[in-house]
């Protein structure tokens, strides 16, 4: 039998983030922000400090499946150094991605996340991709309530 | 004995998924619906559909023979002693929910304990939780075994003569697990409590008799047992449910109104506010015929072979964690090491084969089981040995895809 089928999920950058994490782990400063998916119960706690504007720092801890941890490493590692504003727009772009929508990135940098791309084919997962990013935006209007 | 061939009086599992022939797996959350159930509705609606209980015309005549006649189907079936004492719901969760109002107000004072299980579907948990906020109860939780079975001595030492009422599954949607329910309704009774069983997973599997068992309320689900969605029963014994007022109020359930007062009906009508689920009954009825020309024991065994068979493959591949006792209906629950449960739905899915991953509503069970989440395949009359082996070639395919990665 061949893979093909879940070789466009299970794409080998994403295998590979799910097995080397990065930015796993906490901070002792900054902001905590818990979300979950209620539908399956993965869990995540974002860790992020912001500073004029700016994600100076990223981290997150968590259970869930490869999707969702894979796609929490991709997030932390390219909104690290990134303007709030910036930040947004990847969310954005992310989110119209697993809608299947065409959209301009921008001169964005992407970094890893365009291997979930695949995801979008697999309807049932996209809330997998979509809840670090959710936890990000959450974290991102906390700080501007602060 | 000979297993059951009945796959082909279910039209949606002859289609394939993803390019295979379709292996559904995920009965415990809904079962599919063989032609003569889909073919009852329609015939309902063809040519009977009209408003119950109202007016004089022959389809008023021919649609309320049909409800109540699904009334009769559903009392001989579970052998209540009276059809009055069985009222129409929208399924489990809405049957637990009219006790748990209804019985509650009536009954519960501050103080009294509830006792439940660890194992409860939050349909079973969430209702009691509001009726212990509500009326100042305490709820109390018979501690589970190691292998998520309830022992003689932790039965006897969670209900006491404080206990009021006891709510409890038959079986687990998660573990498998048959409780001793005619054991815990006779000590419950002997403590002065009430006993509600919820028979969601039980009834489509399983001869239940409710006068054996001699519970005060029983509920469960048309959906899970080839029936339609949106119906399900609450027995209730005509003693309790006489003395308990209505939950909803409106048409239907109404003896004489004025402005400013009401009366209503009596059983089972005064639970039923409003245009009942009519095609929903009949449906069921035809599911309840369904299942019964072929047997309930026949039923059993089937599952019973499957279960076995699937057990004894599952140990031959390395890394399974399997939950719940050896004793159990047919649901296998478990975890692939290493690999998230969603991982291994989707992979399975790919093949074809349909799962279910998840908590299961049963958030605090997956806390006892130590996990955030769990696989699970669930068997019903239509599943056949090549299904399984579809299910353990799949499972295979997601070992060796997940173990390339770890
Ligand atoms: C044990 C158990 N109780 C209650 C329910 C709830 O049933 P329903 O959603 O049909 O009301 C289910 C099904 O999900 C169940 O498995």
């Amino acid at each position: 039998m061949s893979f093909n089928n879940l070789d466009t999920l299970y794409r080998q950058v994403i295998m590979d983030h799910y097995k080397n994490p990065r930015n796993k782990g906490t901070l002792n400063e900054g902001l905590t922000l818990e979300m979950n998916n209620p539908t399956c119960g993965d869990r995540i706690q974002l860790h992020f400090i912001i500073e004029g504007e700016v994600v100076i720092d990223a981290k997150f801890e968590g259970e869930g499946c490869s999707i969702s941890l894979a796609s929490a490493s991709m997030m932390t590692q390219v909104v690290k150094g990134k303007s709030v504003e910036e930040a947004l727009k990847l969310s954005q772009y992310f989110s119209n991605m697993m809608l299947g929508k065409e959209t301009d990135s921008d001169d964005l940098e992407l970094g890893d996340i365009e291997a979930l791309q695949g995801v979008q084919k697999f309807p049932a997962r996209i809330k997998c991709a979509t809840l670090a990013w959710k936890a990000m935006e959450k974290a991102i209007d906390q700080e501007d309530e602060m | 004995m000979t297993p059951l061939d009945v796959k082909q009086d279910f039209p949606i599992l002859t289609q394939t998924v993803n390019n295979h022939p379709l292996v559904y797996l995920d009965s415990a959350a809904t079962a599919q619906k063989p032609q003569m159930v889909i073919d009852a509705i329609e015939t309902y609606y063809k040519y009977d559909n009209a408003n119950v209980h109202r007016g004089v015309h022959t389809l008023g005549q021919r649609a309320t023979d049909a409800y109540e006649g699904a009334r009769e189907t559903v009392q001989q079936f579970i052998n209540a002693p009276h059809s009055k004492e069985i009222i129409f719901t929208r399924g489990t969760t809405q049957a637990i929910n009219i006790v748990a109002r209804s019985y509650s107000e009536k009954f519960i004072q501050p103080g009294d304990e509830i006792v439940l299980t660890p194992m409860e579907h939050h349909s079973n948990l969430l209702p009691w939780q509001q009726v212990a906020k509500r009326t100042g109860a305490l709820l109390k939780f018979i501690p589970l075994e190691k292998d998520g079975t309830l022992s003689e001595t932790a039965v006897k030492q969670t209900i006491t003569d404080k206990t009021k009422l006891v709510a409890i599954t038959h079986v687990s949607n998660v573990l498998g697990t048959i409780n001793p329910i005619k054991e815990i309704t006779t000590y419950a009774h002997e403590m002065g409590a009430v006993v509600l069983v919820d028979g969601a997973q039980a009834v489509p599997h399983m001869k239940v008799d409710v006068q054996a068992l001699d519970c005060d309320f029983y509920a469960f689900s048309g959906h899970k047992m080839c029936g339609p969605t949106g119906i399900g029963v609450l027995y209730g014994k005509k003693q309790w449910l006489n003395q308990m007022d209505p939950v909803e109020y409106g048409g239907e359930m109404i003896d004489f109104v004025e402005l400013t007062d009401a009366t209503w009906k009596e059983l089972p009508w005064k639970f039923e506010g409003g245009t009942p689920i009519i095609a929903g009954a009949v449906g069921l009825q035809a599911a309840i015929k369904y299942l019964e020309n072929i047997g309930l024991d026949k039923i059993t065994a089937h599952e019973k072979m499957l279960t076995d068979y699937a057990m004894e493959q599952l140990k031959q591949l390395d890394g399974v964690d399997i939950y719940g006792p050896t004793e159990r209906c047919g649901l296998i629950t478990f975890n692939l090491k290493d690999v998230h449960p969603h991982d291994t739905a989707t992979v399975l899915d790919s093949y074809g084969v349909a799962v279910r991953a998840g908590h299961h509503c049963c958030q605090p069970l997956m806390k006892w089981l130590n996990v955030t989440a769990t696989a699970r395949a669930s068997f019903y009359l239509y599943n056949t040995i090549e299904d399984v082996d579809r299910f353990i070639d799949g499972l295979k395919q997601a070992k060796e895809f997940f173990g390339d990665v770890f």
